[in-house]
């Protein structure tokens, strides 16, 4: 069972690599269950589209 | 006949291009931390648009043609600069950030994420823009190279390895520290100006 510190650490991470299955697995099944980290992952969206726009990409 | 140099002059003071250029220093303000550096990437990247305006095909925006060169700039700048001395070795445990977690490693009541509402109406508010600038502008050197090499300038966390010399989990550790740190700084200010 993930803690909400791991969740946020690969909720990042899944930025930058691939996830494996297992990471994946229990990634969902936290997330089905923490309103915190369903906000955390949501704002990582809102930041990572903040910075295609602030970078002029947001229309590539 | 009028010159090419007052053609570019022209152009390069343009309103559509004064408006160009604005973001384009937002930008390269918040990547290099140097008024000065910024202000020669842009100008630069602007006369290079202008010199090469006939290999434009109209298949992007001329906006994110511009804007392509001034970040492939920035990043020829950044690949020829000498290595960095900045020490991205030692990643210490972050106080700030393991504060919003309880002893458990779950989130502490007053550490839990909020609501920002609903995420295109914040990305079309100016007022989130401005606290984004602050929060960007007050991130550590450190993190906020290794976040703008990532988020800004798309570079593969492979090369950003190789061009700061780091391993593969210390970059992943700084970059989730950069963004819990963004994230935590937007969602403090935003909010208050939301009240």
């Amino acid at each position: 069972m993930l803690t909400c510190k791991q969740a946020t650490q690969l909720m990042s991470e899944k930025q930058d690599r691939e996830l494996g299955t297992p990471e994946k697995i229990s990634l969902k099944f936290h997330l089905l269950m923490c309103n915190g980290c369903r906000r955390y992952d949501q704002q990582m969206n809102i930041i990572h589209q903040a910075c295609q726009k602030v970078s002029g990409r947001d229309d590539d | 006949m009028e010159s090419i140099g007052q053609l570019a002059a022209d152009w390069l003071s343009s309103a559509q291009v004064i408006e160009l250029r604005d973001k384009m220093m937002r930008f390269a303000i918040l990547q290099m931390r140097d008024q000065h550096a910024a202000e020669d990437a842009v100008q630069d990247a602007l006369l290079a648009a202008y010199n090469k305006r006939d290999s434009f095909t109209g298949g992007s925006s001329l906006d994110t043609w511009v804007f392509s060169i001034l970040r492939n700039r920035i990043i020829d700048l950044l690949r020829s600069s000498t290595r960095q001395t900045m020490n991205f070795q030692s990643v210490e445990d972050d106080e700030q950030l393991d504060a919003l977690f309880a002893g458990n490693d779950h989130w502490h009541a007053q550490g839990k994420p909020k609501s920002w509402g609903k995420p295109e109406e914040v990305l079309d508010n100016e007022q989130f823009w401005q606290v984004f600038d602050i929060c960007m502008n007050s991130m550590k050197e450190q993190l906020a190279q290794i976040f703008t090499m990532r988020e800004f300038l798309g570079f593969e966390t492979d090369e950003i390895c190789d061009q700061l010399q780091i391993s593969q989990n210390n970059c992943w550790t700084l970059l989730h520290r950069a963004r819990s740190r963004l994230r935590y700084c937007l969602e403090q200010r935003w909010l208050a100006v939301q009240e």
